[in-house]
């Protein structure tokens, strides 16, 4: 019996300090790998594999990388589509202009709440309404609001600010405004994705804003800085790397974004981006190839920015 | 906080500031949900007089959403079972499969920790609209569409990332010495996170879990593209956006809509006291 102990521990300590951290390290993180490498770097090589070949629905059961007919037809057709670049346009737009939105909301909130006052805990908590809200509700909400013949919006812009049609936000392409062409469909949704998202950015903002050391403040107010001042070259400063984050994920997130925008337009209006975009292609057009084509360029837009954000503040923090 | 007192201009400004924000962030909500409480050729008829008179006031429309399509309702009880079960089955697969994962990169040094570290946050920010396309495939391959248990397996690539994501975080911030301390005592690395990370991580698991719940509670994507044929599995939201597209009284679906809020809202009150007597018990020890 003892024996058997000591040669266990002999075996056990055969393994060196950093052998056995490998051996524990692989064997506890197996099952997450595992998991991330069969739903999703698996299925995302099928779509690298969809988007390089010449393919049909019925051939995946029998496909094998050995019969494939490697292919550039589908990156070619979407590259070459007016649907294709126009979708990104809108992506574009829709991401830059919801993560400004939301970002200076969100700081501007959180800036407003600084000080202390009563009832605060919970005018922070309503806040986050929007935030917590499922998206389905948010956007039955905001289609109630600007529905043509009952909704709350036209009801006002057209007895009391004396409209003299109602507007179907969510279906019209563009209105002049002057001279000005404004996309409608396409800045609601704007509107509505920066009035979800701006609570997350208020929220990081605010924790953010609790660690600003008041001495800093009052050593600036004593030395004469006006508040404004106070504000620009104190606060400002230290919210600089949160914000940078926030830039970063909201960019991402808005790029990607489907449910909102499909809840809200259903792609109507010139609210075509990217993700709806493959949705259609899959379901409507049921055109695999080329729907994994446009998820592929999209992935390889967000490398690009993810990769180029990544040096840009690694030189930063280098200087 | 800053002892300098500002001039009224600014706190005025402050106080507009807060004003307008809770306005904006609270006044649709409260739409929504003042609406859904007013008969349906009510709120047609007057959609500037937001608040319902007393005798206005109707919950049938709740009524009507929730009944079964065979009582004459909209079949919504039905679809909240569903999210319910997907959500639950989302949760328990995706902490499950990153939890001893999130460990291992959070406190063991192997070799490769780091590229682990890389590919996890690379998955994190991986659009989950591209996996739409082979998931819809090789799921449709495999017969899983129309099928809770396929949608679940989507749910569980879109969920992974974040949860090893925040797991590992949350125990990174764990102190390492109570780890250390029973090691030494003998007890082995399983025994270490069953008998002691995962007590002292809990509330970070339950944060973890409801933010997950809330993901897949809120998703509609996967669930269009998988279970729209099979009208008895539709999720929540799927229900109440596919009744948006038969003419359904907007009271119906801001009805069916808070009905979905409330799950959410509920998780959070939940979840708040368990977080804060999971600090408790952690502070005592």
């Amino acid at each position: 019996m003892s024996d058997a102990r000591s040669t266990r521990v002999a075996r056990g300590s055969r393994l060196s300090r950093g052998q056995r951290a490998n051996l524990h390290g692989y064997l506890l993180s197996a099952p997450s790998y595992l998991t991330i490498t069969l739903v999703i770097l698996i299925p995302f090589c099928a779509v690298v594999v969809f988007a390089f070949a010449e393919f049909r629905l019925i051939d995946v059961s029998q496909m094998s990388l050995g019969t494939i007919d490697w292919s550039l037809a589908n990156m070619s057709g979407a590259l070459q589509s007016g649907r294709f670049w126009s979708a990104l346009g809108t992506t574009a737009a829709y991401a830059v202009f919801t993560t400004i939105g939301v970002i200076v909301g969100g700081v501007t909130v959180a800036l407003a709440m600084r000080k202390p006052f009563r009832g605060q805990h919970v005018v922070r908590a309503l806040f986050l309404v929007p935030y917590v809200l499922p998206v389905i509700a948010a956007a039955t909400i905001w289609r109630t609001m600007l529905n043509p013949q009952y909704g709350i919006v036209n009801a006002f812009g057209t007895s009391v600010l004396g409209w003299e049609a109602p507007i179907a936000f969510l279906t019209t392409r563009s209105a002049e405004l002057g001279s000005l062409s404004i996309p409608v469909a396409l800045t609601m949704v704007i509107l509505f994705e920066i009035w979800k998202s701006a609570p997350f950015t208020f929220l990081f903002v605010t924790a953010r804003l609790q660690n600003v050391p008041a001495e800093l403040e009052d050593a600036a107010a004593i030395d004469g800085a006006n508040a404004r001042q106070r504000l620009t070259h104190i606060v400002l400063p230290q919210l600089r790397t949160v914000v940078m984050v926030l830039v970063l994920l909201r960019f991402i997130w808005s790029f990607q974004n489907f449910n909102d925008i499909y809840l809200l337009t259903q792609g109507a209006g010139g609210t075509e981006v990217m993700a709806v975009q493959v949705f259609k292609q899959l379901t409507v057009r049921a055109d695999v190839g080329s729907a994994a084509a446009y998820g592929l360029c999209m992935t390889a837009i967000l490398a690009v920015f993810g990769i180029a954000w990544a040096l840009t503040n690694r030189r930063k923090e280098a200087l | 906080m800053s002892a300098v007192r500002e001039p009224t201009s600014i706190r005025a400004l402050r106080a507009t500031i807060i004003i307008i924000a809770m306005v904006l962030t609270c006044g649709p909500v409260l739409y929504g949900l003042l609406l859904s409480l007013r008969p349906f050729a009510a709120a047609l008829n007057d959609p500037l007089s937001i608040v319902p008179s007393p005798d206005e006031i109707s919950f049938d429309a709740y009524v009507q959403a929730m009944r079964s399509t065979a009582d004459g309702g909209y079949g919504l009880g039905g679809f909240l079972l569903n999210s319910l079960i997907l959500a639950a089955g989302t949760v328990l697969a995706s902490v499950l499969a990153s939890i001893l994962g999130a460990y291992a990169t959070a406190r063991i040094r192997f070799s490769g920790r780091s590229v682990g570290n890389t590919i996890i946050v690379a998955v994190y920010m991986f659009p989950g609209i591209v996996l739409a396309v082979p998931l819809f495939v090789l799921l449709s391959r495999a017969g899983l569409t129309s099928s809770l248990v396929g949608l679940v397996i989507v749910y569980v690539a879109l969920t992974v990332p974040v949860s090893l994501y925040m797991l590992r975080n949350y125990f990174i911030a764990l102190p390492a010495s109570i780890e250390d301390a029973a090691m030494i005592d003998g007890c082995s690395l399983l025994g270490v996170i069953w008998r002691i990370v995962l007590p002292i991580a809990l509330p970070g698991i339950a944060a973890t879990a409801m933010y997950i719940f809330m993901i897949a509670w809120n998703e509609y994507l996967y669930a269009l593209l998988f279970l729209v044929q099979a009208r008895d599995l539709w999720t929540a939201p799927l229900g109440i956006a596919q009744l948006t597209e038969f003419d359904t009284p907007v009271t119906i679906l801001l009805a069916g809509s808070i009905v979905v809020t409330i799950p959410v809202v509920l998780l959070f009150v939940l979840a708040q006291r368990l977080l804060i007597s999971g600090l408790a018990t952690g502070a005592e020890k």
